[in-house]
């Protein structure tokens, strides 16, 4: 049934070379784990893409329930968390993920490094790395605001502080982050769940597009 | 017993597919639940709301009963007004009408329109109701409007759920 759903597409569309494209290239003997089971330090970044998977689609159950308003958003979170079926599990998924994400960029960051994977030609590869590693900080820095309680509202204090500690353009840094001078609140709770909800995702799916269409383009480093 | 050849290529894809299958179904199975949640939760039965009204005091000229409720929405609570018409039909009997149109939902009020005293008039698009409810023919209504169940208590009025017009 599938396979005559799929050969009915094919014979119109001929989608076969798209995902063969993707989907057929040898793993080199010294990546995979059944030859050398030292191997698994390759399996990093895919556990972080894994990661963002799960937290790009927990993300968009939590704000089917959530409201980025100084008045509601506690409130939400305190009813996604207690009154919806699944909602500490769902709520969970991206709480503990969100964590996860950036022990595993860490874990392949080292990989990387200690392998030298970095050096000529991949030297733009490791820069577009670093990118998203500051993007998954910043996803981390602005999603703790959002459940609106004690906690995340003095870590962002402290965070809008050392943004300010910026020479000579801080203060206009904390201005544009939390909207106001002074005051971290209304505003602050909108911006932050605007940059958290569409402006970081976006960035970072383009540099992930661009972290692996570099991988395809100059294959995985040779062993060691 | 006949003899199935499974290749190493087809058992490796049933496996992968089935324990691929189960990962991702952990994964989705919690949010998807949490997405359907409003669907399955139980609604909440709907009691009787006390009113001001005296049921001693009830004319057969209808009148406009307000009474107000604690509705909850998910996080937010708020006090909901609503209204009912009510009055004594020829009978004796109390009749509780909803005020909402049955056209496109405006609010009816009773006996404002000057050139057809003493029926229930929609100002929105001129509908019209006599005063048993009953939508007048040749006016956009094509229902006669709902109606209130309701009982007495300690001598006041008390409005419950929302019925379609039991007819003439």
């Amino acid at each position: 049934m599938l396979n005559k759903i799929y050969d009915w597409v094919d014979d119109r569309l001929d989608i076969t070379p798209l995902w063969r494209d993707i989907a057929d290239h040898e793993v080199p003997e010294h990546v995979n784990p059944a030859h050398h089971f030292s191997a698994f330090v390759y399996c990093f970044g895919g556990l972080t893409f894994f990661i963002t998977v799960i937290q790009i689609l927990s993300g968009m159950f939590l704000t089917m329930y959530y409201v980025p308003d100084i008045k509601n958003a506690w409130e939400s979170v305190f009813y996604l968390q207690n009154e919806v079926a699944f909602g500490q599990i769902v709520r969970g998924m991206h709480h503990w993920g969100a964590s996860l994400v950036i022990v595993m960029m860490f874990l392949h960051t080292l990989r990387v490094f200690f392998q030298g994977a970095y050096k000529k030609p991949r030297e733009l590869n490791w820069v577009v790395g670093v990118l998203i590693f500051f993007v998954m900080l910043g996803l981390g820095f602005t999603g703790y605001l959002l459940p609106w309680d004690m906690k995340a509202l003095f870590a962002t204090k402290v965070g809008l502080q050392i943004a300010q500690s910026v020479p000579f353009m801080g203060t206009a840094i904390k201005t544009l982050l939390a909207g106001d001078p002074t005051i971290v609140g209304a505003q602050t709770l909108t911006r932050f769940f605007a940059i958290h909800v569409f402006f970081l995702p976006g960035a970072l799916l383009g540099l992930m597009a661009a972290h692996f269409l570099m991988i395809r383009k100059q294959g995985i480093s040779g062993p060691l | 017993m006949s003899k199935h050849n499974v290749s190493r290529r087809q058992f490796l894809s049933y496996t992968l597919t089935g324990v691929g299958g189960f990962m991702a179904a952990g994964m989705l199975m919690p949010m998807v639940r949490f997405a359907v949640d409003p669907v399955l939760k139980a609604g909440a039965g709907s009691d009787y709301i006390a009113t001001k009204q005296k049921v001693s005091e009830i004319t057969a000229e209808p009148k406009r009963v307000d009474f107000t409720f604690e509705q909850v929405d998910a996080w937010y609570k708020s006090e909901v007004t609503g209204s009912a018409w009510v009055y004594k039909d020829d009978n004796g009997k109390i009749v509780a009408l909803s005020p909402v149109c049955k056209h496109l939902g405006c609010t009816v009020d009773w006996n404002t329109d000057k050139s057809n005293p003493n029926q229930f008039f929609c100002p929105c698009h001129y509908g019209r109701y006599t005063k048993d409810g009953m939508n007048v023919e040749g006016t956009p209504p094509i229902a006669p409007l709902d109606m209130y169940d309701f009982k007495e208590k300690d001598g006041f009025l008390h409005l419950g759920p929302i019925k379609p017009h039991k007819g003439a």
